[in-house]
């Protein structure tokens, strides 16, 4: 099918991470452009697009993932310095806190606890298996951190990353509809609503409303993600999941 | 440290331009290391990234810093943000399994259970301010 020399180039930079690498940036440089081009529009979020051209990819020219992953595990590491980052905006937002530090913290327990909760008890009432299960359980939190929970407790990361970015672009599509059927007007409760629910991707969203619901988002995002990661194995092994 | 360096001061500029990203991302990665470290050695199960957000939010709030790179670092690396969760996200192809037998189940517990995480939030945080306001009036 292939002229042999083709073929052989093709064997070649299939086991390279130059490919792999390569394809990443391409396709989330024109998911990206896509996205701009609509406008932002949620549902078109470019880690939905690009992972789709890039599955479709690998599936069409039969590559593995562990051959894929030798080029984009060079992206991926950066997930790790990126969740230290988080504690840039967690601290540039820590005064607009202070007055309302209580409110806030209890509403991002109480956040938190019901999201893992419904995640778990849900999937356990339409017949999810186990590791379904813990894979949904850290599904409201940014990814980088999400992933790293999912691995602690023995979910499945890559999964999770996948769920996580689903749940972000349900909060961030449906999210505002109801914050206003519920008559939540206040553009610091809906901000921190959204960034605990929706993470990053309802983040980005609530700064399209306005600037003061994108800083409370990212707070209850960075926040949400530390409360999370201490509480969740507890809350866990507190209704039997984990042993 | 000879003097003859230092008096370039044009050399200076430049160079502490150039190399403040690099100092931003050293840092980053140095308080991720000692994050690890601190994961392996603690009781508690928590990502080593995480214990690294947390201890660099620790030295902003207490030490003031200079935050000019670790700032730049910083914001550089989130707003490319979603470009680092597709390598993970590609993932998903392994579980395609998975998926075909549980999507329905996947599917309504996104969609119950974000709504309600998001209701739940937003509703209790109404519900302290509002009992926050009333008590404050009580003793004013």
């Amino acid at each position: 099918m292939l002229d042999p020399d083709l073929a052989k180039i093709w064997v070649y930079l299939a086991t390279s991470p130059l490919l792999g690498l390569t394809m990443t940036l391409v396709a989330y440089s024109l998911a990206h452009r896509l996205y701009v081009y609509t406008n932002y529009h949620p549902a078109l979020n470019p880690v939905v697009t690009a992972v789709g051209c890039l599955v479709l990819c690998l599936i069409v020219t039969d590559t593995s993932y562990a051959a894929y992953f030798e080029g984009g595990k060079f992206i991926h590491f950066l997930l790790g310095p990126a969740t230290v980052a988080l504690a840039v905006p967690l601290h540039q937002q820590f005064a607009k806190l202070r007055r309302i530090w209580l409110p806030v913290l209890i509403a991002l327990i109480a956040g938190v606890t019901t999201g893992a909760l419904t995640s778990v008890a849900i999937a356990q009432l339409f017949g999810a298996s186990y590791l379904t299960q813990l894979s949904l359980a850290p599904k409201s939190v940014t990814a980088p951190v999400a992933m790293g929970i999912s691995e602690q407790i023995g979910g499945l990361p890559s999964l999770t990353a996948a769920l996580v970015v689903t749940t972000g672009i349900i909060g961030a599509l449906g999210g505002t509809q109801l914050l206003s059927l519920l008559r939540i007007n206040d553009d610091s409760i809906r901000g921190i609503a959204m960034g605990l629910t929706a993470h990053g991707i309802g983040t980005a969203r609530a700064f399209q409303i306005s600037s003061e619901m994108g800083a409370f988002a990212g707070l209850a995002m960075a926040l949400s993600a530390l409360i999370t990661a201490v509480m969740l194995p507890g809350l866990l092994r507190l209704i039997g999941l984990l042993v | 440290m000879t003097n003859d360096r230092r008096s370039s001061t044009i050399y200076n500029e430049a160079d502490k331009y150039r190399m403040i990203f690099i100092n931003g991302i050293t840092i980053l990665l140095i308080y991720e290391l000692i994050g690890e470290v601190a994961a392996q050695l603690l009781p508690i199960a928590l990502p080593g990234p995480v214990i690294g957000m947390f201890l660099l939010f620790l030295t902003l709030s207490l030490r003031r810093p200079s935050m000019a790179a670790i700032e730049m670092a910083s914001t550089t690396l989130l707003s490319h943000l979603s470009l680092l969760f597709v390598p993970a996200g590609v993932g998903i192809i392994v579980h395609f399994n998975r998926l075909t037998h549980e999507w329905l189940p996947i599917t309504i517990t996104l969609l119950l259970s974000t709504m309600i995480t998001m209701a739940t939030t937003a509703i209790v945080m109404v519900g302290i301010q509002r009992f926050q306001n009333k008590w404050g009036h009580h003793h004013a």
